[in-house]
Order: C-alpha cells, then sequence, then structure tokens
C-alpha cells in the first residue's frame, strides 16, 4: 500500500473536526441545565421538556413538515422530468435554456429567488386574483422551484450512469417506451429518486430566507421561529431542536443507506 | 384506453418531459425576474401592493407611462449600497479562497484514499449539509462569544488572557461563509479528481518527476474545472447571502443581501429592494455564464 502522506491526512482530520465539533458541541450543550449555553451545569432533558410545550414552536415544525413533503414529492416528479429530457431526449430545440433554468436555481441568492417569488405571486392577484394571499401554498410553490433543479441533478446523473442495455432489452421484446420506463428504467433509479426526495425534503425545512418574503400572516415555518428566537441570543430550547433535528436526518441517512445497500 | 403507436408515445413524453418543467420554471423562475425588473422601475406608496403601476390608462387612447430610475440613481449614488456591493464581493472571494484552500486538500486526500473508504469519507462531507443551515450557523454564536466555548476554551489553557472578539466580525462571517460552503466546493473537486486518469501521474514519475511536481504541472492543471465549477457554486450564492451576515457579522459592515432583506422588511421599500436585486443579478450574470460555459465544455468532452 502506498504511504499517505502526513499533512494530507492532518489537513483531512482538521476539516472533519471543523465540520463536526460545532455540531457535536450543540447537541452537548442541550443536555445542559443551566440556561446560559456556554456554562456546564448539570444532566438535564428539561430543554427538550419545554419544548414540547412549545406550542408556537410545533405548530411551525408541523406546517414545515407538511410544505417540505409537499414539496419533494411534487419536485420530485418535475426534477426526474427534466432529468429525463436533459438524458433522453438529446439535442431537442431550447435544451440549453432548459439547462441554464435548471442551474440557476443551484446558485441564485435566496434573497432574489424570495422577492422575485413575492412579486409575482402578489402580481397574479392583481390580475387574476389567485393565489388569494400567502401561506402554505404559495411557500411550496417557491420552494418547489428551487428543489426540482436539485431533484434533476441527481437523478440525471442516475440516469446518465445506467446500463441501457435492459431497456434495450425489453423495447426489443415489444415493451412499449412507458413500460419499459415503469417496470425498467424506475426501478433501477430508485435510489437517485430516495435521495433526491429527501434533498428536496431537507432543503425546504431548512429555508429561511424564501419563505419569510412569500409566506403570509399565519404561516410561520419552522426555520422562521428558530430565526426569530436565535436573534434574541442563544437559547438552549434551540440546542434541544437542533438535536433532534440531527437525529432525525441521522437516523434517514441511515435508513436510507441500509435500504441501499439492500438492494 | 385505446391502444397508441410506441411513436405516439415518444412524442407524448417527449412533450411531458421537456413541456412540464419548462412550463414551471418559465412560470415560477423565469417570469419573476420580470416582474423585478417592472417594480425596480416603479415608485413606492403607501397603498396595497406598496408600489405605483408603471402604466395606466388616463382617458381614451392615452398611455401613461411612468418609469422611476430614482431607484438606481440612489444605489449609484448612496455609498452604502456600493460599499455593500464591495463588501458582498470581497466576502465571497474570501470564502471562496477559504473553502478551496481547505477542500482542495480535503477532496485529494478522499480521491486517494482506498476506494471502499472513499464513499463513506464522502459522506461525512455531505451529512452536515443535510441538517439544518440555520442552526450549523447559529452553533457559531455560542462558539464565538466573547464569553463562549471557544475563548474559555483558549482562557482555560493559557493562550489569551482577555476574551477574544470574534463574533459580530468580518472574522466570524468568514468563518461561517466556509463552515456552510464546505461541501459544495469538495463535492465537485472530488468528482474532478477521481476522473483524473492515474496513469498520467505514472508517467510523469517514470520520467523522473518528483510527487510535487508532478502534482502542480499535472493534477492541478487538470483539476481547474473542478476549483472553477466548486467555486462558482460557493462564490454566487455567498455574495447574496443573508443569513451568515447577519447572525455572526457586525451591524457596521453591511452586504448586499441583508441591505435588500432591509429594504423589504424594515423600510417596506419595495421598488428600492427590486432595484438591489437587479443590480445583484447583473454583478452574478458573469460568474453564472462562466460556470454554465464550463459545464457544457464539460459535459461535450464526456460524450
Amino acid at each position: 500500500m502506498k504511504r499517505r502522506s502526513w499533512p494530507l491526512l492532518s489537513v483531512l482530520a482538521f476539516g472533519y473536526a471543523f465540520l463536526y465539533v460545532p455540531i457535536l458541541l450543540l447537541i452537548l450543550y442541550s443536555f445542559n441545565e443551566s440556561r446560559l449555553v456556554t456554562v456546564w451545569s448539570g444532566f438535564s432533558f428539561k430543554w427538550y421538556g419545554e419544548l414540547l410545550h412549545n406550542r408556537q414552536l410545533l405548530d411551525a415544525a408541523w406546517l414545515s413538515v407538511r410544505i417540505a413533503a409537499v414539496n419533494a414529492t411534487i419536485a420530485l416528479v418535475l426534477g426526474t422530468l427534466a432529468a429525463n429530457a436533459l438524458v433522453r431526449h438529446g439535442r431537442f430545440r431550447g435544451r440549453t435554456g432548459l439547462e441554464l433554468l435548471l442551474t440557476a436555481p443551484l446558485v441564485m441568492p435566496d434573497v432574489i429567488i424570495g422577492l422575485s417569488m413575492l412579486l409575482l405571486f402578489v402580481a397574479l392577484q392583481q390580475t387574476i386574483g389567485w393565489p388569494d394571499g400567502r401561506g402554505f401554498s404559495t411557500i411550496t410553490i417557491a420552494h418547489i422551484t428551487f428543489s426540482l433543479a436539485y431533484v434533476a441533478v441527481v437523478v440525471r446523473s442516475r440516469l446518465a450512469r445506467m446500463d441501457a442495455s435492459l431497456e434495450e432489452a425489453a423495447m426489443d421484446l415489444g415493451a412499449r417506451p412507458l413500460t419499459v420506463y415503469r417496470r425498467i428504467t424506475l426501478p433501477l433509479i430508485a435510489p437517485a429518486l430516495l435521495s433526491g426526495w429527501l434533498l428536496a425534503f431537507t432543503l425546504s425545512l431548512d429555508d429561511l430566507v424564501i419563505a419569510s418574503f412569500v409566506s403570509g400572516p399565519g404561516s410561520t415555518t419552522l426555520p422562521m421561529v428558530i430565526y426569530s428566537s436565535v436573534r434574541m441570543g442563544v437559547s438552549p430550547q434551540i440546542n434541544a431542536l437542533a438535536t433532534l433535528v440531527v437525529a432525525v436526518v441521522a437516523l434517514a441517512v441511515v435508513i436510507a443507506g441500509f435500504s441501499l445497500r439492500r438492494r | 384506453m385505446k391502444p397508441r403507436h410506441a411513436s405516439d408515445e415518444h412524442r407524448l413524453s417527449r412533450l411531458v418531459n421537456i413541456g412540464l418543467p419548462y412550463l414551471w420554471l418559465g412560470l415560477f423562475f423565469l417570469l419573476p425576474f420580470v416582474i423585478v425588473l417592472r417594480i425596480s422601475l416603479a415608485e413606492p406608496q403607501l397603498a396595497q401592493p406598496p408600489y405605483t403601476a408603471l402604466w395606466e390608462w388616463v382617458e381614451q387612447g392615452i398611455l401613461q407611462i411612468r418609469l422611476n430610475l430614482g431607484n438606481f440613481q440612489l444605489i449609484r449614488e448612496d455609498d452604502i449600497y456600493l460599499a455593500a456591493l464591495l463588501n458582498s464581493l470581497w466576502v465571497a472571494l474570501m470564502g471562496t479562497l477559504g473553502c478551496l484552500l481547505l477542500g482542495y486538500p480535503m477532496a485529494y486526500a478522499i480521491a486517494t484514499a482506498p476506494e471502499r473508504r472513499r464513499i463513506p469519507l464522502l459522506m461525512l462531507i455531505i451529512l452536515p449539509f443535510w441538517t439544518s443551515f440555520l442552526i450549523r450557523v447559529y452553533a457559531w454564536i455560542g462558539l464565538l462569544n466573547a464569553n463562549g466555548l471557544l475563548n474559555n476554551f483558549l482562557l482555560q489553557l493559557g493562550v489569551i488572557d482577555t476574551p477574544l472578539k470574534i463574533l459580530h466580525t468580518q472574522t466570524a462571517v468568514y468563518i461561517g461563509v466556509i463552515y456552510s460552503y464546505l461541501p459544495f466546493m469538495i463535492l465537485p473537486l472530488y468528482a474532478n479528481l477521481t476522473r483524473l486518469d492515474p496513469t498520467l501521474l505514472e508517467a510523469a514519475a517514470d520520467l523522473g518527476c518528483r510527487p510535487f511536481r508532478a502534482f502542480t504541472r499535472v493534477t492541478l492543471p487538470l483539476s481547474m474545472p473542478g476549483i472553477v465549477a466548486g467555486s462558482m457554486l460557493v462564490f454566487i450564492p455567498v455574495v447574496g447571502e443573508f443569513v451568515i451576515p447577519d447572525l455572526l457579522g457586525s451591524p457596521g459592515s453591511l452586504m448586499i443581501g441583508k441591505l435588500m432583506w432591509t429594504e423589504f422588511f424594515a423600510n417596506k421599500d419595495w421598488p428600492l429592494a427590486s432595484a438591489l436585486a437587479i443590480v445583484l443579478l447583473a454583478v452574478l450574470v458573469v460568474p453564472f455564464v462562466l460556470m454554465q460555459r464550463l459545464q457544457q465544455n464539460d459535459e461535450d468532452g464526456r460524450t
């Protein structure tokens, strides 16, 4: 085996420490008894208890989860269609345009997406009367718009790497394109579909800026609650919440990893 | 359902696959920019919606158009906007360099690791990206505070005698940016580095080239597409970043994204916020086109 160089390995170790130490400390201090987030005064679950009684926060979390689920599902469909178009339909007219429209949301600053979506909704409401007020549906539409671009990236790379011979065989045996797609292609790209869905879900659950622009009164999402409480200063309840989020994400990744490995 | 020919199905699939994403993105991504441009030329007013119409029929057959260039004039003349824009570009540049300095060796180490370890190592890079961005930025507040964990730790070690002021400074913003965007740098770099042909390095070694020189003469130039792709994925969104400067930065040094937020939410000046968005977009067009070009070349090269 080739000898690995020490400087390289120490940079790698430093990098992982840099990525993980803040999160681990956050988790550790969520079990801290003291209100002061920086002084350790004993182990306690009390912030988790308070979290469970924070009505506003629970409502916001529920709203965010519903938005994230609807968003992920629709973004998965649209993103997969876009990936099909780019991988399967070769050099169609407007291909460059579609590529552009799928790359731009990946890097576009949130403030621009948020503001432009809001102005669109206001203009639409003025001209056609829809959407009547802002909330669940406007936030979901805004989230789908950038999530679908991420889904397209994930599904596209899987589709492009896929072995085409199975599809060709089914085609030669007389199966129709739609049947081939449903019976052969979809099962083969299923892992990418799962990670695309999960990615869209977490992107939506995580978004503060865009949701702040396009939400209306009475539709406060979880990041908006976290943000307003963080602005007041560090709070152990947020640490507890963060720990739960990390735990859920880690669990989802482990489950996804296992279910993919078994295939 | 009546039977259809395969070619009909193909045509239908083409229509759906290309048409639906186009329709959605055209309506909800492209059209909004036209409206932003329109409203950047309006004037604020106390009404619902809080901006004036650009055109109205004053009487039969007479269309009155009012374009207000005042917002752009204000942005040009008031130093605060230029300063915010320059500061945003500077922060994005420093953040990108920081991500590159840390991310390149990491991507290189992962790409040259034994094959079975690569995927787990990569997963560990992606995992934090799945947890909340807001929460990860928030974690740094507790770390960098004057009486925060880092200061307490350094005081205890005796490295410093007075707490360092890091939170609410530019340094904290750099740290936050590098921390949040590091995966965006590492992933394209890793993808690029694993595609490199190892025989090129062997050839260089056979010809008597030392490893470091082989790196600077072979690996580094060949990984340029990965460097540019990763840099753009970091640079472009950071220019418009709001959360990081808002939570970690000093109130004095403004970034354009934060300024837009303030104009919109605090001052309720939608036209000025729109004008700022247009300026920001104009600035970002150049790096975006660069990125797109590169991606196109990369794909053409592969097929």
